[in-house]
């Protein structure tokens, strides 16, 4: 491995190079020997599609100018590829080999002989990949009988071709433990392994799939091996890794397996299911797919450079995960092995770009069934009330045109930010004068903003409150609610000419169209201090009182509407020329950490000036004003329902009803929040990035597909939802083909293409490429139903292999690529946790909710491990015993137990686990706490359930963690450690209780017992 | 990275011929100590470089929050002339800055400067130790970066790039030249100071990189390893003998099932329980002399960052390749003055002492020590009078040990230090350097995934030739 200058190399290796031997004597020829060099390696860069430093290699006249012929020393290209000289060493990202490259010197050194006739590219055969599958003509095979489906037949036909057999049936508790493993990641009960063993009818196995495909914990298992293509995790990510809320996602994974949605609407969901029409909260929910991408909220950042990085890593994960393409690449530059241009990632990328980062407020059924039940009651009122007042549409006509010109004019102002004062939030300027706060969110700041007006006489501000897409649950706030408090509010006056002598306004009154009772901070904003904190009425925003803050939070359902308020000067400002004014929001009433979710902060505000006397603000809402500019005759019925709604909180006579509705309301569930993805009503225009770099906007892109994939549908619209169809289209060449290669990969460790991430030209050849066909055509002539792919798979006699192997087998086919045995590898990460929940009877098996925080060492979470201190209050009671797919996921510190087993962090999209072996890992499974939990409960239910003698008491805990009777070996070795470990916990020399929980020494042994037991290799591993 | 057939029957060979019927015993001590044996499988196997390497192990100083290379090594006495005014607008031109507008006043340096050494190296009078062995190091005055946010920043340092689900330098280097370890991990993170590192674990992570590769992460009181203590109740005893089981029954099912995995496991289990006490024995620093302790200011019991200097030459004595040391405190937006001199405090003894411990233990030679931060500061003041924002355009980081030649400074930044004027390190270049010395060609460590060849250093870097002894 050592270097050495090429030249030599290639001198000594001559006798060594059988290549080299051949063509020592004739020179190498330029089509058979130099141009597929040129080809594979130079082209991408030195080509037709670009030309770095101006040289073509496909073109004779542009590569002889960069060579001497004759001589290769002087040569650039030869310089260039051989690393002689200080310039950078050619092809980057990897060299030619010593062949090549003396293949090139000798091609030189002999002349540089170039034929004119020599086309510059070979006629390329199309990949396989990108021509979409065909149903295959099945191979034919000797040994007929032992093929129970398709399946079978493509594996026995290359089996048969390699001189090898299938392996006998595996028996039928180790297929049992498989498919089980398999299908719902648990161990079966003793029960259902007795069950099965009874059962002779012929269908016993095909019954025992049929019942793990309709398990509720089959959607557990296989939403895992999604959600890590989906890059789920329970945090953002980056420096602050805030906890998020995407649950209500996980879940609708889980119950999209459960329900066996079909795999192109599971996919369209996930990509463009807000603009599904009458879309559902799940469809909605669905595009938490895009969202779980991280989100970087350390102070001092651009918040689009990190939307970008947000954007590349959809397009990566849609790459990896659905289209089984590598994309990535062509974020900087033409994709250099795939057909894939630079231009059209971001055609791809167009798609996508229009959406806003929005969160949702999300629902139970139960909550649903409580709101509808809320709203039709309030519908109901309504309608008795204008059952009641026959002309009440005349009295509302009245009351609009008393409010119709009742607002005297304000003129709006767009301050600059000082950029200290703001903490390190970003307020963003939006069109409409408003600010917008992105990034990092501090607890507690206040902002300074500066702006000049020529208004004169001011004598009222108003502050507007308004909502947005982006901010939590639309705003108007940053709080995880998107509510947030003022705590002062504060202005100074100076005129254009001596700026810097401002003068504080001193305000008179404060009016606001919502005004709260006095209500303590909640918990969420405990600041450390024993101050008492409140929000309550705009009064509290000019009282100059740091702990008290208007507050704008009407609960659920009310809270996130845009709100107003307007401050009035003691005395109008006077002056002849323009104003300078200063003003300061203090934003005070946040929690004490701001790596957690505990800002108060407002989240898109606006302000404006009048000089109008006696200003008030507008106790009509935003929305119903908008209707007002309506002319009458337009409204539709639900505008005109909307009036009626504000218009009946205004009439004295239907004070009753009004608090029959307002208590209603106070019913409304809080809900849960989910992050989604909605389409922006303006569209964002998508350029070309040149290098990647969004501070460099190249030429200016619309949606549109790679010319080598499935071509868009000609007459859809150009948008995500038609983007989503095009990715589950019937004729894409990959999409079928990835996900049944996932699905091939989860049950034999490797899919059929290795590469599980990348079909694409530097895939691994597939191991059974017509098997591969035939699986993805059937899974799309079956309507995309992965339970019944997978039930082919299951019942294939293929699948059905004992997985023991002979030194002979297993020197053949080390990696069991030809499946002349079953499959035999270690559980993945979140599995192992459940077995030993499980195989103990500890497991709670309630699926779906919030995520668990079982235990882990607390300083992991505490700095200095942690960048900021993190909340992991660990779960009690059945939560610490859920599965792992529940665990909470913190990206910057993840559960340590599954990141042990290569459980993947979500930082980026991942396909294709790795499978490790380690130390750490036996130190896990050993010494970890639940897992000592997980021995204790199953030495006591083994004593408690398992017979009378240590004989049937080994059998039962065996056959509860293995599934299977101990050998007469292996009980003994077991039986020996638990006499001498019950001798020594009976000597009084240490306390039982320890370790066992009671204070038996029989106990303790037992638990020595079960210990062993769980941290078998057979334990953690599906054969 | 696949195993040959031949590979895995040799494995097999030894299975059956050593381990099954020997007992766990015999086994474990046949496993340790012939690496050969156990080799075939193992992805931690020691591997030769690629040349002659001149270092064999490297611990990073990774000063987290990126310290301020105008108040530390970079002497700019125009900066002084110039605060309280506006830097040139061209200076400008296209920068972005995290905190400020970037249109802020110049801040002077804070401290003084002295030459020190025969070497005449220019520190901060913040540095006191460092300026006994500045003969010994190499200063970078002409650091680059890309990034301007912490973690993002971390990133680059650490992978190459700013995105995650990259190999971090250290998953590299132990991919590279796997462990000469056999009990302990073959690349070891410590974290002290305010917080851990912004980029969290990604900053140790394997990426694509098979998951042996990432850091362990080990605290410097209590349990180094996670799970390292045996349970309540179980004693040294109980854990042989459930050991002893349970590798007795992995070998009997190894016998039925043949799949040479199960042999794996069984050494896993061996290693661990070797863990079990050779990492307690790294940690226990009270076993240090005296003079060891005073030399780095460590004190048994008390996590400090000295006490994990000392931890690093533990490591790298007992064979681990990478040992990286976050020290998360350098971010001084404000209180520059209170903050840095804090932080110098905290670490100067200490960093200074590791280099002369290696010195005097004849370690320096093949161990690389890296000292760093993500970015440096602005020249501009942030807040008042008393901070500064990041700015990647400069900084500084010193090396030393391992092929570095001592005694040197290289590179130059701008009078303002705001730009390097002369023989630019971007971190592309360091990580090229370090992996030269470590005996690789930085384009040639790669590894394949999504279809392409992977490295450190993507498609950049060049090895930057004077640091080279």
């Amino acid at each position: 491995m050592h270097q050495r200058r090429p030249i030599q190399l290639a001198v000594a290796a001559i006798p060594l190079v059988g290549w080299l031997c051949l063509n020592a004597q004739n020179s190498p020829d330029f089509a058979r020997d130099i141009q597929p060099v040129f080809e594979k390696s130079c082209y991408s860069c030195h080509g037709e599609k670009l030309q770095s430093a101006g040289l073509r290699l496909d073109q004779k006249q542009s590569a002889l100018a960069k060579l001497v012929p004759g001589k290769s020393a002087e040569s650039v290209i030869y310089k260039r590829i051989a690393g002689v000289g200080n310039l950078a060493r050619m092809p980057m990202g990897g060299t030619l080999s010593e062949t090549q490259i003396a293949a090139v010197k000798s091609w030189i050194d002999a002349g540089a002989n170039w034929p004119d006739n020599v086309a510059s590219t070979t006629p390329k055969k199309k990949h396989w990949a990108f021509i979409p599958p065909v149903r295959p003509t099945f191979p034919t095979v000797q040994n007929a009988k032992w093929v129970r489906n398709p399946i079978d037949r493509f594996v026995l036909a290359k089996l048969e071709s390699e001189g090898l057999a299938p392996s006998a049936e595996a028996d039928k508790v180790t297929l049992l433990r498989r498919a089980s493993l398999d299908l719902i990641g648990l161990p079966p009960t003793p029960e259902e392994v007795e069950a099965f063993l009874k059962d002779k009818s012929p269908a016993a196995y095909e019954k025992q799939v049929d019942r793990l495909l309709a398990s509720p914990h089959y959607g557990e298992k296989w939403a895992r091996h999604w959600l890590d293509g989906a890059r789920y995790a329970d945090s953002d990510g980056y420096e602050k890794d805030k906890p998020r809320f995407v649950w209500f996602y996980r879940d609708w994974v889980i119950n999209a397996f459960n329900r066996n949605l079909p795999y192109n609407q599971f996919i369209i969901d996930q990509i463009g299911g807000d603009l599904i029409p009458n879309a559902t909260q799940d469809q909605k929910v669905a595009t938490g797919y895009l969202r779980n991408s991280m989100i970087n909220e350390e102070g001092g950042i651009d918040p689009e450079q990190f939307r970008m990085e947000a954007m590349y890593d959809r397009m990566d994960a849609i790459g990896k995960g659905m289209l089984g393409v590598t994309i990535q690449c062509a974020q900087c530059h033409n994709h250099k092995y795939d057909p894939l241009q630079q231009e059209e990632y971001y055609r791809l990328f167009a798609f996508l770009n229009n959406t806003n980062e929005a969160t949702a407020a999300v629902y139970t059924p139960a909550e649903q069934m409580k709101i509808a039940d809320i709203l039709r009651r309030t519908r109901e009122i309504d309608s008795s009330l204008q059952h009641r007042t026959p002309d009440w549409e005349a009295r509302m006509s009245q009351w609009e045109t008393s409010v119709a010109n009742n607002q005297p004019e304000w003129q709006v102002v767009r301050p600059e930010v000082d950029d200290i004062s703001t903490g390190g939030q970003k307020y963003i300027p939006q069109e409409d004068g408003s600010l917008l706060a992105q990034g990092y969110a501090p607890t507690k700041h206040t902002v300074k903003l500066t702006a000049k007006t020529t208004l004169k006489n001011i004598t009222a501000f108003r502050l507007e409150l308004m909502t947005d897409p982006n901010l939590p649950l639309g705003g108007p706030g940053r709080s995880i609610k998107g509510s947030g408090a003022l705590s002062e509010f504060r202005v100074e006056a100076a005129p254009a000419e001596t700026p810097d002598k401002p003068q504080p306004v001193k305000m008179a009154r404060a009016t606001a169209d919502i005004n709260l009772p006095e209500t303590p901070l909640e918990p969420v904003f405990f600041d450390k201090t024993d101050k008492k904190r409140v929000t309550g009425p705009v009064e509290f925003a000019i009282d100059g009182k740091d702990e008290t803050a208007w507050g704008i939070d009407a609960g659920p359902g009310l809270r996130n509407q845009p709100r107003k308020a307007v401050f009035n000067a003691a005395e109008p400002i006077t002056g002849s020329g323009e104003t300078i004014l200063t003003f300061y929001l203090k934003q005070n009433a946040g929690g004490w950490n701001s790596d957690d979710n505990q800002n108060n902060n407002l989240g898109r505000v606006r302000l404006s000036v009048t000089n109008a006397p006696d200003a008030a603000a507008d106790p009509v809402p935003v929305n119903v004003r908008e209707i007002l500019a309506v002319p009458r005759a337009q409204r539709s019925p639900a505008q005109v329902q909307t009036v009626f709604t504000y218009w009946r909180t205004t009439v004295p006579a239907w004070k009753d009803e009004n608090d029959t509705i307002a208590a209603l309301w106070k019913q409304h569930p809080e809900g849960a929040s989910q992050m989604v993805l909605n389409e922006r009503a303006k569209t964002r225009e998508t350029h070309q990035l040149i290098r990647g770099d969004f501070l460099t906007p190249g030429k200016l892109v619309t949606g549109g597909v790679p010319s080598f994939l499935n071509p868009l549908p000609a007459d859809a619209p150009v948008n995500r939802l038609t983007f989503a169809k095009w990715i589950v289209a019937r004729d894409s060449p990959t999409t079928a083909r990835a996900f049944v290669n996932r699905l091939w990969q989860a049950y034999y460790g490797i899919g059929i293409v290795e590469t599980s991430e990348d079909f694409g030209t530097q895939s691994s050849p597939p191991s059974h490429p017509e098997l591969l066909d035939w699986l993805a055509v059937e899974f799309m002539d079956r309507n995309w139903d992965i339970k019944a792919i997978q039930k082919l798979i299951l019942t294939s006699a293929t699948y059905r292999q004992s997985s023991n192997v002979t030194p002979e087998l297993l020197s053949k086919d080390p990696y069991n690529r030809l499946l002349a045995r079953g499959p035999r590898f270690r559980v993945d990460a979140e599995i192992v946790r459940d077995i030993a929940l499980s195989t103990s009877g500890l497991l709670t098996d309630k699926v779906g909710g919030p995520s668990v925080f079982p235990p882990a060492p607390g300083f992991l979470f505490l700095p200095p491990t942690s960048y900021g201190p993190k909340v992991w209050n660990e779960s009690t009671g059945e939560d610490r015993y859920r599965r792992a797919i529940y665990t909470f996921r913190f990206r910057s510190v993840p559960y340590p137990m599954l990141q042990t087993f290569d459980s993947p962090t979500g930082d980026s999209s991942c396909v294709r686990r790795a499978r490790s072996n380690t130390p750490l890992q036996a130190l896990t499974t050993l010494n970890e706490p639940l897992f000592i939990e997980s021995a204790r409960a199953l030495a006591a239910r083994t004593l408690s359930e398992g017979g009378t003698s240590d004989a049937q008491r080994l059998n039962y805990a065996v056959r509860r963690v293995l599934s299977r009777a101990p050998s007469t070996a292996e009980a003994a070795e077991l039986l020996q450690l638990l006499t001498k470990e019950q001798a020594r916990f009976s000597d009084g020399k240490r306390n039982p209780r320890e370790l066992a929980g009671v204070d038996s020494p029989q106990a303790a042994a037992w638990t020595a017992v079960a210990r062993v037991l769980l941290n078998l290799d057979e334990t953690i591993t599906k054969e | 990275m696949k195993l040959t057939p031949q590979q895995y029957i040799s494995r097999r060979w030894f299975f059956e011929q050593c381990g099954v019927g020997l007992g766990a015993v015999a086994l474990k001590s046949l496993l340790a100590e012939s690496a050969q044996a156990a080799a075939p499988a193992d992805l931690l196997a020691p591997k030769p470089p690629q040349f002659p390497a001149k270092a064999k192990n490297v611990i990073f100083l990774f000063m987290a929050g990126a310290p301020s290379h105008l108040e530390l090594f970079d002497n700019k006495p125009e900066l002084k002339k110039f605060d309280g005014t506006l830097p040139p607008p061209e200076l400008l031109k296209g920068y972005r800055s995290a905190f400020i507008n970037p249109n802020s006043k110049l801040l002077g340096p804070k401290f003084e400067f002295k030459k020190y050494g025969q070497s005449g190296a220019e520190l901060t009078n913040l540095l006191p130790h460092l300026s006994t062995i500045v003969d010994d190091i190499a200063i970078v005055k002409s650091m680059v970066t890309d990034a301007f946010n912490h973690a993002p920043g971390q990133l680059l340092m650490n992978t190459g790039t700013m995105q995650f689900g990259r190999p971090s330098m250290g998953a590299w280097v132990t991919y590279g030249l796997g462990s000469e370890s056999k009990n302990l991990p073959a690349f070891v993170v410590f974290s002290s100071g305010k917080k851990g590192p912004s980029g969290g674990n990604s900053c140790w992570g394997s990426g694509f990189l098979p998951t042996v590769y990432q850091g362990v992460q080990f605290r410097s009181s209590g349990d180094p390893v996670l799970y390292l203590s045996n349970p309540a109740g179980v004693d040294t005893e109980l854990q042989r003998d459930s050991l002893d089981s349970i590798s007795r029954l992995n070998d009997i099912h190894l016998g039925v099932s043949g799949d040479p995995e199960i042999s794996t496991r069984i050494n896993s289990f061996e290693m661990a329980f070797r863990m079990q006490s050779s990492a307690p024995e790294l940690m226990d620093i009270a076993k240090e002399s005296k003079e060891t302790l005073e030399m780095y200011g460590a004190e048994p019991g008390k996590p400090s960052f000295a006490n994990n200097c000392l931890l690093a030459r533990r490591l790298v004595e007992r064979g681990v390749r990478f040992v990286q040391l976050y020290h998360e405190a350098w971010d001084q937006h404000s209180a520059l003055v209170k903050d840095i001199k804090i932080n110098c405090q905290d670490t100067d003894r200490a960093c200074a002492a590791l280099i002369k411990d290696l010195k005097q233990r004849g370690l320096l030679e093949n161990t690389l020590v890296v000292w760093g931060g993500e970015f440096g500061r602005t020249p501009m003041v942030q807040g008042g009078d008393d901070g500064r924002d990041h700015h990647p355009n400069a900084f500084t980081m010193w090396l030393a040990g391992g092929g570095i030649k001592p005694g040197v400074t290289i590179g130059e930044s701008d009078d303002l230090g705001f730009n390097v004027v002369k023989d630019k390190v971007h971190v592309h270049d360091l990580h090229a350097t370090i992996l030269h010395l470590l005996g690789f060609d930085h384009t040639k460590l790669t590894y394949k995934f999504q279809g392409r060849p992977f490295r450190l250093t993507d498609v950049h870097g060049e090895v930057a030739k004077q640091l080279l002894a």
